[in-house]
């Protein structure tokens, strides 16, 4: 063993200088290859007597403080370099007594997130014999620590280097709002934390890689060993620069953000000990377990007082006391030792990242110190559950172990040959360096998905290629449900939904957010696969939501308050609109809504926030979803001599809200059911693999509308705003001779979230004249067939902003009219008998009367206290 | 054969026996050629028969690590553990260092030296298997008879145990679950089955667990069906464990796993260990009870090699079925008359009723068999309407058990409606996944009795139940419910439902059973129905028919499509008011499943004639009871 091998992990490694023997120094690292050695069971085993450091402060004291004869490596004199982070943080570095400033005043605290492996001796790299001492001079360079190939002054100085210089001009960040971005970014934070006195200081690992990749990858690669010496770099340099700034502890740095972010899922043994950033779900959340940092022991005898650190989670308990060498005298004194914070988190995968078919993964984490109850499970307190993975930056430690301690104990005594049988797994868990919500950012304020997908280049590549194709609308859309077979336009609009428009920030002029979603309503026949299409799209698109109008409440839509149970806190649960916050809701049986669930959606549909007034709590959500919905005609078949209004029976106010509005009809004729039927057949007996090569992916459509959404952004071009002026003039102008009102800018909003989608179809970053064209032609088309007075066969945007075409307004005061006439005609009769008056008038007028409009023209007298009903008699007032 | 003793009986001798050998040559890729190797030796002639099963041997006759075979349902799927691969022993005597094999092993050699070098982690994945739910006591008998496997108690066991008899041990049974009897009130089915197996039950002793749950029920082995039994296990799983999705049925054959250290492990870690390091009981008692069940309960087996079962089906050869062409064109040849008296077996217990027989048929051997987008085809829920009373449809599904390898009942109560999980949920307490009804196994049949349900209100559960099953029979997925969120887990199962009037529940398709008994007469046929039993090779001709059928391609010729849409055009033409995309769709499946059911591959004018013409007798008959109940949309 004493022979130095090469370990495959492709790092260069210092060569072994131990004997051989097992102490827990020992040079190999057993699971990972990486490791140095800190199984908790060898802590058992083979305890350290304390820290190397005690032993310097008491060079007299016997080598071996405990009866424990095991035999440690002989302390080295080069071992002992009061500079190396080896000593950081350990007894010998607290100066009791006076405080004052600077880094030997402030106390170091401990980290536990690091484990406690800071004792790991330096080695000389070139030292090939056991025990060779390297003279001071030319250690300088050489010395790494042990296992690693970090030098401890070139890593520090690098990495002040790193903070005094770096400067990132690009940062957007939250974090970094307020600094100037063209001074170095970390002094600047260094100063913060002097004024704030919040000693932790957050590293970008991208920053560092692109400042330092090799000290990148010694952070990545060796997190225990690098991140102390980070620690102890910039609290000289902090204490170099504020000498009087005083601190509750010494910084620590955390770093977060490293590249090498994984999901849980692909986590193996490699991982362990590395700095790695994962992303899930917090489901779980222990009590605050406080963890013994350093023991003290008194000795009963002579009252003499030692500490002991906690070495791999366990405290060796001195066996004998120093002072009076009695033996086993010594007590452990609880109220003098130190605590940390811990706590145990549970994450889980996040739905999005999984396989289909498989069930979610989770890991354990602990938090630590001030990171303890930074996260709460399922993340109540964030209003986008499902949606809001965490990614820690954390590295795996010794992944160990479930090795009962008992039977270390009875290994020298071999007293049963069942108990010397070790159970061969480990037991692995996270230590959290830093916690970042990520969907933090999403209660306030517009957020642009930006860390939501990572595409590779080669997908961006294919998805560019597929968007430079001049039938790149036309392919989408007919990649969109192809099991549902023709309605073009539908797709087409449900497609541009999908993309949805420019987002747009008026807030500082007052005007709010104007509204990027595009709202979507289908409405026809029973069976015309409505349902079919909506499962589609709530299986496309990650933040999508499902409801059915029928078993969904306000509440269930929205957000409602309840207490949890194990807490007793109130919390807020949040509903299918606050759920699909940046998705889309789908809403089937739209009509089956009660009327109070659907004033909700006024809100929504518009201002697209939820204001949320319950049990104390008075928020207002974002709620920034495009609606999909189904609604089926009041007399289950469509009935084409009525009007959209009140065929389904909804409120104009609602339907206005609506950009396009599609009728989903049956349409019977012979050359359409040829081409159903075909369409049916081959759906029932054309293989997987052809229906592939006819259509694009589900996961192609899936990136691409991604991609766009995230990253195409369009404005409207002059020729394009001068195309929507004409546009909506012309709308206005088509009614205006008939005395009807066909556009209202309502309109003139949706033509241009129509536009912009379509522009992002093209992954265009200027809306085009083509692309309002489309998006005049998919509302006319919708207009076409939701809008058309039954009556006169004309488009009359009317029948959806008031509920009534402006044909039968005008039909309903001619009758008014008349039926004044008629009374005025018949002299002064006081009351009238209802039917008489009924029958007079379609007496004598020429257009066929019916009771309704009879009614409504009563009701028009009424109102002007012409007239009144009562029962079967109508009085004349006045 | 001595050789094939020693793989089935010392499998990790054969292991390490090659890891060994490999010491020499790091590259030789020992592991893969250790699972080749097994392979090879089952794809020989009646080898996976000599493999002693887990289904049928209790527990404490098997040997501990000696190869065993579980056919069994992936129920969760546990987190990724990592372990010692390769570790390093020290004898403490001589100081000798010995390199040993972690793999397939729960427990290591004595003597581990932690600190070596040479150490080597690696991962494994655990699966919680439980026994195929609803799996019919004729497919259990039937593989237990066919196994060769010789069961030798092993030394350890002394059969002193007082041979209690099958009725004490139902009792016993009985007593243990009681809470959960309480719970879902078992309907009818259940004790016709043990009565059914009480025939032959007076087996040897090494046969049948049926004493196994007395001891088990203390732990919830988390069973997807209440009234389950039989061992769950933990399936190490060492490789491509990516390919295995939850609810996979699998035949996995494995080293056997019950070392008593598992357990006492466990409990000394709950005495001593957790005060000496608080980090250990950080897990719940629960997750730990869940994860680490003593190992005389849930085995683990450490697979070497696993075979998805596609049909379950004992009659049936276990490969598939183009590698069988013998069997399948036998049977192919004989599957008209099958059918036919098939036909007349279910015309018969259909109360006189071709029609309902006829279709009946169709269910049973539908299928999902492609997805298109979130379509799923080849669906054929049926709902039987009109059916006479309670103790009848009970009658119907012992006949359906009789032929279909797992099935299960539910009696749509309000009670059960209102009280069962159907939908499997997290729970986090335990970090596993709770099973419910609707977690059951590809081509399962459920059969929902409505005529159970009477009126009264559903609670919120209730409303979630109803759902589970509306999506279950429309899209053929369940969600599952992760608390946070949901995730859709994409099923077959074939659902019948039995009603009275229309069902409240979707379907694809609705008979309304004409009685060609009179109302006079029923009791009497009723009970003659029971009587009528069908010899058993008779049965096992059903049971294979149906199997078959379900197994076969299908595909439809260039013309026929044409014929198709061409039919369907005139039928629009003649009423485009009755006639839908819905319709055709109705009737492709239909078409599709009367060509199987006749084992032809293709779909031929006849079929389609025929489809069309019992499709509109149906229809016809619906018509006329149209008015009597006031179920109608």
């Amino acid at each position: 063993m004493s022979s130095p091998t090469s370990t495959p992990g492709g790092c260069k490694r210092g060569r072994n200088t131990n004997p051989a023997t097992p102490s827990s120094e020992g040079p190999t690292s057993p699971p990972s290859q990486r490791r140095r050695g800190q199984d908790s069971s060898t802590g058992d085993l083979m305890p350290m007597p304390t820290s190397p450091a005690t032993d310097i402060l008491s060079p007299a004291a016997p080598q071996d403080t405990s009866l424990f004869s095991s035999p440690r490596p002989s302390v080295q004199p080069n071992e002992v370099d009061m500079s190396s982070p080896l000593m950081y943080g350990t007894p010998s570095s607290r100066v009791e007594g006076t405080p004052r400033s600077g880094v030997r005043g402030t106390p170091a605290r401990q980290r536990p997130d690091l484990g406690s492996v800071r004792k790991a001796p330096q080695v000389d790299l070139h030292s090939d014999t056991d025990g060779a001492v390297a003279s001071e001079s030319n250690a300088g360079q050489r010395l790494v620590i042990w296992g690693t190939d970090v030098n401890v002054a070139t890593c520090k100085e690098k990495f002040q280097r790193f903070l005094q210089r770096f400067i990132d001009p690009t940062s957007n960040e939250d974090e970094n709002a307020g600094l100037d971005l063209n001074e170095p970014l970390y002094m600047q934070k260094l100063e913060e934390i002097s004024v704030v006195g919040d000693p932790v200081l957050s590293v970008n690992c991208l920053h560092v890689q692109s400042f330092d990749a090799e000290l990148y990858r010694q952070l990545v690669c060796y997190p225990q060993e690098v991140i102390p010496t980070f620690d102890m770099a910039v609290n000289e340099l902090f204490f170099e620069r504020f000498p009087d700034s005083i601190l509750e502890f010494q910084i620590q740095v955390r770093p977060y953000n490293a590249l090498k972010t994984r999901n849980m899922r692909s986590l193996n043994p490699e991982d362990i000990d590395q700095l790695i950033t994962i992303s899930g779900m917090v489901i779980r959340t222990s009590q605050l377990i406080p963890e013994m940092q350093e023991a003290f022991f008194q000795c009963q005898v002579c009252a003499y007082s030692t500490r002991v650190e906690v070495d791999r989670g366990r405290i060796a308990e001195p066996a004998v006391c120093r002072h009076c060498n009695t033996t086993h005298s010594l007590a452990l004194v609880h109220n003098r030792s130190v605590f940390s914070d811990k706590q145990m988190v549970k994450i889980q995968e996040s739905p999005e990242d999984m396989p289909a078919g498989q069930t979610p993964h989770t890991t354990i984490v602990y938090a630590h110190n001030d990171l303890v109850d930074k996260v709460q499970p399922g993340d109540r307190i964030n209003i986008t559950v499902n949606q809001s993975p965490i990614s820690l930056i954390h590295r795996r430690p010794n992944g160990f172990s479930n090795v009962p301690a008992g039977i270390y104990r009875a290994v020298p005594m071999r007293v049963s040959p069942i108990q010397s049988n070790v159970k061969s797994v480990y037991k692995t868990h996270i230590d959290a360096i830093h916690f970042r919500k990520t969907d933090e950012k999403r209660l306030h304020g517009v957020d642009d998905d930006a860390d939501q997908k990572l595409f590779t280049e080669d997908r961006v590549q294919t998805l560019k290629e597929l968007a430079a194709k001049p039938d790149v609308y036309e392919r989408l859309s007919s990649a969109l449900a192809p099991s549902i077979y023709e309605h073009e336009d539908i797709k087409k609009g449900i497609l541009l939904q999908l993309f949805g428009g420019s987002r747009k920030d008026f807030t500082q002029t007052g005007r709010g957010n104007f509204r990027a979603e595009v709202n979507i309503l289908l409405c026809g026949d029973p069976g015309t696969s409505k349902s079919q299409l909506l499962q589609y799209v709530f299986n496309l698109v990650p933040r999508g939501q499902y409801t059915s109008g029928k078993g969904s409440s306000a509440v269930g839509l929205t957000a409602y308050v309840m207490k949890d149970p194990e807490t007793r806190q109130l919390v807020l649960q949040t509903g299918a609109l606050v759920l699909s916050d940046n998705g889309i809701c789908c809403i089937d049986e739209f009509d089956k809504m009660s009327d109070s669930t659907r004033s909700v959606l006024h809100e929504v549909m518009e201002q697209q926030t939820l204001s949320i007034a319950k049990a104390g709590i008075i928020c207002q959500l974002n709620a920034r979803t495009a609606v999909l919905a189904a609604a089926n005609p009041i007399e289950s078949q469509w009935n084409p001599k009525k009007t959209t209004i009140e065929n389904i029976q909804l409120p104009h106010t609602l339907l206005s809200r609506f950009d396009l509005i599609f009728l989903m009809l049956d349409p019977q004729d012979e050359a359409y059911d040829r081409r159903l039927a075909h369409h049916l057949v081959s759906l029932y007996y054309q293989s997987e693999e052809q229906m592939e090569e006819e259509f694009l992916d589900m996961a192609v459509l899936r990136d691409y509308i991604a991609y766009a959404r995230t990253y195409i952004n369009p404005r409207l071009s002059e020729e394009a705003s001068q195309a929507l002026i004409e546009a909506y003039v012309d709308m206005r102008k088509i009614g205006s001779g008939r005395g009807m009102v066909s556009a209202y800018p309502r309109q003139l909003e949706s033509l241009i979230r129509l536009a912009e989608a379509h522009a992002k179809v093209r992954f265009s970053e200027k809306v085009e004249t083509i692309d309002v064209e489309e998006a005049k032609r998919l509302h006319r088309e919708a207009l076409k067939q939701s809008a058309t007075d039954p009556r006169t066969g004309f488009v009359d945007i009317a029948i959806l902003t008031t509920g009534m075409s402006a044909t039968a307004r005008k039909r309903k005061e001619e009758a008014a009219q008349a039926l004044k006439k008629l009374i005025q005609a018949k002299g002064k009769t006081p009351a009238m008998k209802y039917h008489q008056l009924l029958d007079d008038l379609r007496g004598q007028s020429e257009t066929a009367i019916t009771k309704e409009l009879f009614d409504e023209a009563l009701r028009a007298l009424a109102d002007e206290d012409y007239l009144t009903v009562t029962g079967k008699t109508v009085r004349l007032l006045a | 054969m001595p050789s094939t003793r020693d793989w089935i009986n010392n499998p990790l001798g054969v292991v390490e026996g090659m890891f060994a050998a490999s010491q020499s040559d790091p590259n030789s890729g020992w592991e893969a050629k250790a699972v080749e190797f097994f392979k090879d030796h089952l794809k020989e002639k009646d080898a996976p028969t000599s493999v002693p099963s887990l289904n049928d041997v209790p527990l404490h006759y098997l040997k501990p690590n000696s190869l065993v075979k579980f056919r069994c349902l992936i129920q969760d799927m546990f987190d990724p553990e990592f372990y010692m691969g390769v570790y390093e022993t020290v004898d403490p005597a001589t100081k000798a260092k010995v390199l040993r094999c972690g793999k397939y092993k729960d427990v290591t050699e004595c003597g581990v030296d932690f600190n070596s070098r040479n150490t080597v982690t690696a991962e494994r994945q655990t699966f919680y298997c439980v026994p195929i739910p609803g799996e019919n006591p004729w497919v259990k008998e039937s593989y237990a008879g066919s196994s060769q496997a010789r069961v030798v108690p092993s030394t350890s066991y002394a059969p002193t145990r007082q041979k209690r008899s099958y009725e004490e041990d139902d009792e016993m049974d009985d007593m243990d679950t009681q809470p959960q009897k309480q719970r879902e009130p078992h309907p009818g089915p259940q004790s016709p089955t043990e009565q059914h197996g009480n025939g032959d039950c007076k087996r040897q002793e090494t046969e049948a667990p049926s004493s196994q749950t007395a001891s088990t029920s203390h732990l919830d082995l988390n069973f997807p069906l209440p009234g389950e039994k039989g061992p769950s296990c933990l399936v190490k799983v060492y490789e491509n464990w990516d390919n295995f999705k939850l609810n996979d049925t699998l035949e996995v054959y494995g080293i056997l796993s019950v070392s008593p250290a598992l357990s006492a492990l466990a409990d000394e870690k709950d005495a001593s260990s957790s005060i000496m390091d608080p980090t250990e009981s950080m897990e719940t008692a629960e997750e730990q009870r869940v994860h680490c069940p003593p190992a005389s309960l849930v085995p683990r087996l450490h697979m070497l090699h696993a075979r998805p079962v596609s049909h379950n089906n004992p009659l049936l050869p276990s490969a598939t079925l183009e590698d069988n062409s013998a069997f399948l064109s036998s049977t192919l040849s004989e599957m008209a008359s099958v059918r036919a008296e098939l036909l007349t077996y279910f015309t018969h217990i259909l109360l006189g009723d071709a029609l309902a027989a006829e279709y009946l048929i169709l269910h049973l051997i539908s299928n999902v068999y492609s997805r298109r987008d979130v379509l799923p085809l080849g669906k054929f829920t049926l709902n039987l309407s009109g059916c006479p009373t309670a103790s009848y449809t009970e009658r119907l599904y012992q006949i359906i058990q009789q032929l279909v390898p797992s099935s299960y009942y539910l009696g749509m109560s309000l009670q059960n409606m209102n009280q069962m999980r159907l939908v499997p949920k997290k729970d986090y307490v335990a970090n596993r996944l709770a099973s419910g009804v609707l977690q059951l196994a590809r081509h399962t049949s459920l059969f929902l009795d409505e005529i159970q349900l009477e009126q009264g209100q559903l609670d919120t559960t209730g409303v979630r139940n109803v759902t589970a099953l509306g999506n279950l029979i429309t899209w053929q997925k369940v969600d599952y419910d992760f608390n946070y969120h949901q995730m859709e887990f994409p099923c077959n199962i074939n659902v019948l439902i039995v009603s009275e009037g229309r069902s409240l529940l979707p379907s694809d398709c609705q008979i309304h059973l004409q009685s060609q008994v009179t109302p006079a007469n029923m009791e009497e046929y009723l009970s003659s129905i029971h009587m009528h039993t069908q010899t058993s090779s008779q049965l096992n001709k059903f049971r294979i028919y149906l199997s078959v059928a379900r197994l076969l391609d299908y595909n439809i010729s260039d013309e026929m499509t044409k014929s198709v849409e061409d039919d369907f055009v005139d039928m629009r033409k003649d009423d485009p008011q009755s006639v839908s995309a819905e319709d055709l769709h109705r009737m492709l499946v239909v078409a599709r499943l009367l060509s199987l059911s006749l084992g032809q591959t293709s779909l031929s004018r006849d079929s389609w004639l025929r489809a069309k013409h019992i499709d509109m007798l149906r229809r016809s008959r619906m018509e006329q009871h149209k008015c009597v109940n006031g179920n109608e949309p």
